[in-house]
């Protein structure tokens, strides 16, 4: 193990602790019969990272996700996210720790359709006690950083998939997390769109954010620095570069 | 600094939190993202409100339009008519001093009997003229006659034009004087007291001492020759049942009541029976009686008006919660904690509980204004009922929130997420 820095806020956190330290996590729903969906795990994700987790449908990439994002406690071992032992935390720490920390970009965008984009950004700021009138240049700030400062005052059921895709990014950052988790970010979208938004994550991962994607999607996860792939519950590092071999001899495969 | 671990750590990491004004504003952005829902959902309780606000506003002006109608004058009045069984048996109903009788009783202000008295020798000899019947070829006028004791005059303010009134002098000595009504005066063609002009009761003649400008009860004076009630018996005898003896008393303004339940007793405490008092309807008993029929059937209405509009919030705020979930999701990956998402669902129906009890009491208010304008009444509205109405529909939202906003903080984020 090693010996974390304290961790006050994003920023203060020192770059060599890693956001995301799982040491034999796991997690098993009570049966009967019990089911292991994630096995014992141990993963570091270090500031800055670019790191993919692909797996077929019933892997156990949602457990992942789910535990990694904080909406489920897992059943066993150590998650110190930003250094901080999540085991001991309570509700309302955990709660604070989710919305402080992660930004959430969903596949199905999870956009309030009748509120424009920039209030949807401006909602990641709703919990956070951000005073209100700094509300409104954040998210208009961050909605530059992802192109769509045009579209800020529409609403968010007239835009395009890709567009939603982006304020659902937006509303992820705004908040300067320490890592933007990504549950199949391009699932909704066609092929086209798809690029755009990967390129924006791969920007956004230039620009010194730390991003975990998770997704069926070889040609998805190909584009991480690392690939972790997941099967029955265990985890493995994976080549990126394979990935993306693969998906070239399948032809991309979306399956 | 492995020791200091995860309980400092935990510390560091500042809890979320939802502050009062954002909370409104949600609500207000989620009420007004569905206008239509809303508006259906804030009918039942707007018109609980507005049943409760009309009710006790349309009670209220009813019950002043009442009290209106009763006049101080109007409810100090009582009338004591003689009602003997045998009155040929019975005798004179009023002994001489009845009123000094009733003015002893605490609350009497004055009292006076008054009669009208027939001249005996028919319709002819009861024609009252200016002049000497031998020197006239017209007949006189046929003026009412009235027999009066002089409190009688004090009660019904006679107001005088000219002249005076009688009093217990004239009264005691049995002068033949009389005070004229304004219109019969005007009849008689007397308007100038100066040279002490007389009227001729048939053949009598009296003095005319005074003419009356206004009463303010039985107005039917104004038409009438008043004599003191003791001239009148000496000329035409004592009243008998025909000529209706009574007495009018004046009470303190409150105390008609209690004097019309004494009054009998005063006048003759030999034979109280003998006589029927009538004292003004009690306004407090009539408002009691209006109030009571028709204000519990509206009030019951309205109840029932507000807990349809409260089942109304209750359902829609579920049904909404159900549709949110995955809203509900997103809020807490935002950092919404179960009470936030709570707070926010209670807010929602809180809010859409207020706007119904702010637009009912509002068109309770029109109501009730709408109604007193048409009839030409004074609205009366008490602040008390008006001012607590909006608060009213709030907690109507509030309570109708309770179990789907527990319900919203319940559910998992993951199992919404899955949405």
């Amino acid at each position: 193990m090693t010996v974390h820095e304290e961790a006050a806020t994003p920023e203060e956190t020192a770059a060599s602790t890693p956001v995301i330290d799982f040491s034999g996590v796991r997690r098993t729903y009570p049966g009967p019969p019990p089911v292991a969906a994630l096995k014992p795990a141990d993963l570091v994700i270090g500031r800055g990272d670019y790191v993919t987790v692909v797996g077929p449908s019933g892997s156990g990439k949602s457990t992942f996700l789910n535990v990694a994002g904080l909406l489920d406690r897992p059943t066993g071992g150590v998650y110190r996210l930003d250094g901080i032992d999540t085991a001991s935390l309570g509700e309302r720490d955990r709660t604070a720790l989710r919305g402080r920390r992660i930004g959430f970009v969903f596949q199905a965008f999870h956009l309030l359709s009748h509120r424009t984009a920039i209030e949807n950004v401006m909602l990641s700021l709703l919990y956070t006690g951000t005073p209100r009138r700094r509300r409104r240049r954040l998210a208009m700030e961050t909605l530059e950083q992802v192109g769509l400062v045009g579209r800020a005052h529409a609403l968010a059921g007239q835009l395009s998939g890709g567009e939603r895709q982006r304020v659902a990014i937006a509303r992820a950052l705004v908040n300067r997390p320490s890592l933007l988790l990504c549950d199949e970010p391009t699932g909704n979208l066609d092929t086209g769109t798809a690029q755009t938004v990967l390129a924006l994550i791969d920007e956004l991962h230039t620009a010194g954010f730390t991003v975990l994607v998770v997704t069926h999607d070889p040609g998805v996860a190909a584009r991480g620095q690392r690939a972790v792939a997941i099967r029955d519950g265990i985890l493995s590092e994976s080549d990126p570069a394979d990935l993306a071999m693969r998906v070239l001899q399948t032809g991309g495969d979306r399956t | 600094m492995k020791a200091r671990s995860s309980r400092t750590h935990a510390r560091h990491v500042e809890p979320t939190r939802l502050s009062a004004w954002d909370m409104v504003d949600e609500a207000m952005a989620a009420i007004l993202a569905r206008p239509t829902r809303a508006a259906l959902t804030v009918l039942g309780t707007l018109l609980g409100v507005a049943a409760f606000v009309a009710v006790l506003g349309l009670t209220a002006t009813a019950a002043g339009q009442i009290s209106a109608r009763f006049t101080a004058l109007a409810a100090t009045e009582v009338l004591v008519e003689d009602a003997a069984e045998d009155p040929q048996t019975a005798g004179e109903p009023f002994p001489a001093d009845t009123e000094n009788r009733l003015t002893a009783l605490n609350g009497v202000e004055r009292a006076g009997v008054f009669w009208e008295p027939r001249v005996p020798g028919g319709r002819e000899s009861a024609l009252v003229s200016a002049r000497p019947p031998s020197l006239t070829r017209e007949q006189g006028e046929p003026l009412p006659l009235r027999a009066a004791s002089p409190g009688y005059l004090r009660t019904i303010h006679a107001k005088v034009h000219t002249g005076r009134l009688f009093d217990s002098f004239h009264h005691d000595r049995k002068l033949r004087v009389a005070v004229l009504g304004k219109a019969a005066a005007h009849r008689l063609g007397i308007t100038w007291l100066g040279g002490q002009p007389a009227v001729f009761i048939g053949s009598t003649p009296v003095t005319v001492i005074g003419i009356v400008e206004d009463v303010a009860r039985q107005p039917e004076t104004l038409l009438s020759v008043i004599v003191p009630a003791a001239t009148a018996r000496e000329l035409w005898g004592a009243p008998g049942v025909d000529e209706q003896p009574k007495v009018l008393i004046e009470t303190r303004l409150g105390a008609a009541q209690l004097i019309a339940s004494q009054a009998a007793l005063a006048i003759r405490p030999d034979q109280p029976d003998r006589f029927k008092v009538t004292a003004p309807p009690d306004p407090r008993t009539l408002r009691d009686a209006v109030d009571n029929d028709l204000k519990r059937l509206f009030l019951a209405l309205a109840g029932i008006c507000l807990v349809i509009g409260a089942v109304g919030i209750a359902n829609t705020t579920l049904v909404a919660v159900l549709e949110r979930t995955a809203e509900i999701g997103l809020r807490r990956s935002l950092g919404a904690r179960a009470r936030h998402i709570a707070l926010q669902f209670l807010s929602e129906s809180a809010v859409l509980g207020a706007l119904g009890g702010l637009i009912g009491t509002s068109l309770g208010v029109a109501g009730v204004v709408a109604v007193a304008v048409s009839k030409d009444w004074t609205p009366i509205l008490d602040p008390v009922t008006v001012l607590p109405a909006p608060f009213a529909g709030a907690l109507t939202g509030l309570l109708a929130g309770l179990y789907p906003a527990w319900r919203a903080s319940r559910i998992e984020p993951v199992e919404a997420l899955r949405h």
